[in-house]
């Protein structure tokens, strides 16, 4: 049965980080090299294969989230996933992470 | 299932037995509240000990007094998370002074169990063949209580201020020897 | 400030080793996620969208120098050298790693702080007025009451598995700064017909999915019986409140169903039963408590300091920061200082390690060694000599920790959102940034006067958005991101929740949405002593629909 393409995520137990799950069964931080699933039985199976990482603790909650296949590869659809695959926040803060030197 | 109880793994005795089942003359048993308020008198007639099973969403308050008829009293923890029978842990003891054995069946983690040995627990009922060792030392991890409960511990505040510790003990009852003997 | 006995530095030096525990057996595989969450939550330790987030409780918002420089440190040596202050007064950490938490624990207890309950289905930290021991207007120091009820609350055995959190705030002073009646408790210091102190309380309010005003259950509570009193409500919650639905769990769902006169007999009830018991306050313990927060040896001064008054007339700058970031001090010649996290174009709340470090310094130097976080993401410094003032603020200055905000639009409240949180349907923060540029000329934030701007990335409302003046609030729509516009909410005296003007903006528009409304006010106001919110309650919500979507008549209904 055709859906919308769908990719496999988690986050890693020891950081957090963001990881997407790849047809060779491995986790890997980047975005592109999560393996895209066409069809609801193929991502219903990923995703179960998915669990041993969560048995192994690599991985918590892992999920199906959808992507938009593009000319220029695979991208998310949604908001989240979006800021999810640049693994940080999307603004560079003014002042938040400022470490100038103090004068006077 | 396996009873924990005075710091070790104790023979379980007790049955749970249904409303509609029948009841021998001489084993423990445990009825529904239900049960109990239907046919206490005729369950107390046996010559066996008789005990209560609560749901977590029944008062523990419609016991009154019978609880000093009762040799045990279940309380539920149907889901970890589902925190309800630690209140009535807390009225069963303080309120209506139950004496007997306070147990907690359902699922019970370890990281609880202190609460529920505080709240006036003196069992709890594990999965077969679950290790032990976790859930004792799990009552070995804090030393120090802020809050009143229903364990006879002393609480910060009357160790703070022993005067008026003494003042107050004259009023609420402690719980049974066997909580304090299994949480020492 | 409270200082921990032997009792306290030993029961969280037990939870750093008990949590050591759990997460070693946690990576060892004897406790699934499943098991781990609820024990990591009341540490503080979420899941969030890049990494976990740590939050760190600052009980009532009171942190001293020392503190906040190990807060430095941490975020220096764990985190990405940066944290957040929250909306209830705690800071958070977005980037710890798992394994190293423990560790942060322990540095935390090596100055009297930690992560207790600052998540879970436990009773949280309790917050009160940043002005407490220092405003004029206070009938008592309301952080007495809330350090009683912090040690009452901790490791309650009963109510850690409660059907949701639980949040407890305490006002001292007739202007409520602490929003209390939008807390599932709120305490309020009152005085009886008699003269006596005591409290009011107030039950079941809340913000979120489903925002409501809590209701009086006592009108007023003898102060001996607060804990026992408090424990009735909770046991009553924790016995009946729904635990079906996570989003009907809280207990202003349980007070709404039942009503709020029978909810407080029941409560009532509950108490009579406790009320003489262990929990009866000892007026030895109310002492001992009490003691920790006595006035500093406050110097006497004139209330006029001439060297103020004249560095005030010769650097405008400094006049302008005078005017908005001081509030008077019951004390002559002492003030309360404001210090801003809402730089222009900054995340709101957030402060790096070097300027963590710097307030610590200038805590230190001006300020008593204290300092405190506010509900609305800023920091205090509560007894500073006015002779001071100048100094003070040409260090903040040059952190750009001087910005003349507080209180105006470009004082702006968000929660983390989509940048960082999981549970977020749009991201606040950029929202924040580019509103505060678009509102950071000094006259216009003149022009404009006071306003409460608030922005939740989604409807768990940690932004407050409900009891801004403006609110704005992040929603999703087809994964897009989308904002809805509230107006008229109130957190203080005259509690209000705002009200939806209409169809949500899209992230393009909602700044100039916002720059609509208020034109809409400046051109209309009777005159500039008329605020945004006494504006709107004048004139309702029409002017501002008509602004944004057009006259009534070629509106299409409203699409939320």
């Amino acid at each position: 049965m055709a859906t919308a393409p769908q990719m496999v995520t988690a986050n890693r137990l020891s950081d957090g980080a963001v990881v997407y799950f790849t047809s060779a069964k491995s986790w890997s931080e980047n975005f592109t090299d999560g393996a895209v699933w066409t069809d609801k039985e193929s991502a219903d199976t990923a995703l179960h294969a998915s669990e041993e990482a969560v048995k192994a603790r690599l991985v918590i909650g892992p999920y199906l989230f959808e992507v938009a296949v593009t000319d220029a590869g695979p991208k998310p659809t949604s908001a989240r996933e979006r800021i999810r695959a640049d693994h940080k926040p999307t603004f560079e803060p003014d002042q938040g992470s400022w470490t100038g030197p103090i004068a006077g | 299932m396996a009873l924990l109880q005075h710091g070790a793994l104790q023979p379980n005795s007790w049955r749970f037995v249904g409303d509609d089942a029948a009841i021998s003359a001489d084993e423990p048993v445990t009825v529904s509240l239900k049960r109990w308020q239907a046919e206490g008198e005729i369950l107390r007639g046996r010559n066996a000990l008789i005990g209560v099973r609560l749901k977590n969403d029944e008062q523990a308050l419609a016991l009154g007094e019978d609880v000093h008829r009762l040799a045990l009293i279940e309380i539920e923890f149907p889901k970890f998370t589902d925190g309800r029978a630690f209140s009535q842990a807390r009225i069963l003891r303080d309120k209506l002074g139950y004496k007997g054995e306070l147990r907690a069946i359902g699922t019970i983690l370890r990281d609880q169990y202190l609460y529920m040995t505080r709240c006036g627990v003196d069992s709890v009922e594990l999965p077969d063949g679950k290790p032990i060792d976790g859930y004792l030392a799990a009552l070995k991890e804090f030393s120090a209580w802020y809050q009143p409960a229903s364990d006879g511990r002393p609480t910060v505040m009357e160790l703070r201020h022993p005067a008026n510790a003494n003042a107050r003990r004259g009023g609420a009852p402690l719980v049974t020897a066997s909580v304090a003997a299994h949480s020492a | 400030m409270y200082r921990y006995d032997e009792f306290d530095a030993t029961i969280v030096q037990e939870r750093v080793e008990q949590f050591r525990g759990q997460v070693a057996r946690r990576l060892a595989g004897e406790l699934t996620e499943d098991q781990f969450r609820p024990l990591r939550l009341k540490n503080g330790l979420y899941l969030q969208l890049h990494a976990y987030m740590l939050r760190i409780a600052v009980p009532y918002g009171l942190l001293s120098s020392k503190q906040m420089r190990k807060l430095g440190y941490i975020a220096r040596r764990y985190d990405r050298g940066f944290g957040h202050f929250t909306t209830r007064q705690n800071i958070q950490f977005n980037w710890p790693q798992l394994g190293d938490i423990p560790d942060i624990l322990q540095h935390l207890a090596e100055v009297e702080m930690h992560a207790i309950q600052t998540s879970g289905n436990c009773i949280r930290n309790v917050t009160s007025d940043q002005f407490a021991g220092a405003a004029a207007d206070e009938i008592e120091d309301p952080r007495i009451w809330a350090e009683i009820v912090r040690q009452w609350s901790t490791f309650h055995p009963e109510f850690s598995y409660l059907p949701r959190k639980f949040k407890i705030a305490v006002t001292g002073a007739p202007d409520d700064r602490a929003a209390v009646r939008v807390h599932d408790i709120g305490i309020r210091i009152v005085k009886n017909e008699a003269g006596e102190v005591g409290f009011e309380v107030w039950v079941g309010g809340g913000l979120g999915r489903t925002p409501v005003i809590g209701v009086v259950c006592r009108k007023f509570l003898p102060k001996e019986h607060l804990l026992s009193y408090l424990e009735a409500i909770l046991r009553t919650y924790n016995l009946l409140g729904r635990r079906d639905n996570i989003y009907k769990a809280r207990i202003k769902i349980l007070v709404q169903a039942t009503g709020g006169d029978k909810f407080a007999a029941m409560v009532e009830e509950e108490w009579e039963k406790i009320k003489d018991g262990p929990l009866h306050l000892p007026q030895a313990e109310i002492d001992r408590i009490h003691r920790y927060f006595a006035p500093p040896a406050y110097e006497t001064l004139a209330d006029i300091d001439p060297a103020f008054e004249s560095a005030k007339l010769e650097n405008p700058d400094f006049a302008r920061w005078a005017r908005t970031n001081l509030v008077k001090h019951k004390v002559p010649g002492y003030a309360i200082v404001n210090v801003s996290l809402k730089p222009e174009g900054g995340a709101p709340g957030d402060a790096s390690a070097d300027q963590m470090d710097l307030l610590a310094d200038l805590a230190d130097e001006f300020s008593l060694n204290e300092l405190r976080v506010t509900h609305h993401q800023n920091i205090v410094y509560p007894n500073v000599r006015k002779r001071d003032l100048f100094a003070l603020w040409q260090r903040l200055k040059a952190a750009k920790l001087a910005t003349s905000n507080l209180g105006f639009i470009s004082d702006i409240i968000a929660c983390p959102g989509l940048d960082y949180c999981n549970l977020a349907n749009a991201r606040s923060i950029s929202v924040a940034q580019r509103l505060s540029r678009h509102f950071s000329d000094p006259r216009k934030l003149d022009e404009i006067g006071e306003l409460r701007l608030n922005i939740s990335g989604c409807i768990n409302a940690c932004g407050h958005h409900h009891v801004g003046h403006i609110g704005i609030l992040g929603v999703d729509k087809q994964g897009q991101e989308f904002y809805q516009v509230t107006l008229g909410g109130s957190s203080k005296d005259d509690a209000a929740l705002g009200k939806i003007v209409g169809a949500a903006f899209s992230e393009d528009d909602i700044v100039p949405a916002i720059d609509t409304i208020i034109e809409t006010y400046l051109a209309n106001r009777a005159d500039h002593g008329e605020r945004f919110l006494d504006y709107y309650r004048r004139v309702g919500m029409d002017p501002f629909k008509e602004a944004l979507y057009g006259p009534a008549t070629a509106r299409r209904p409203a699409a939320e």
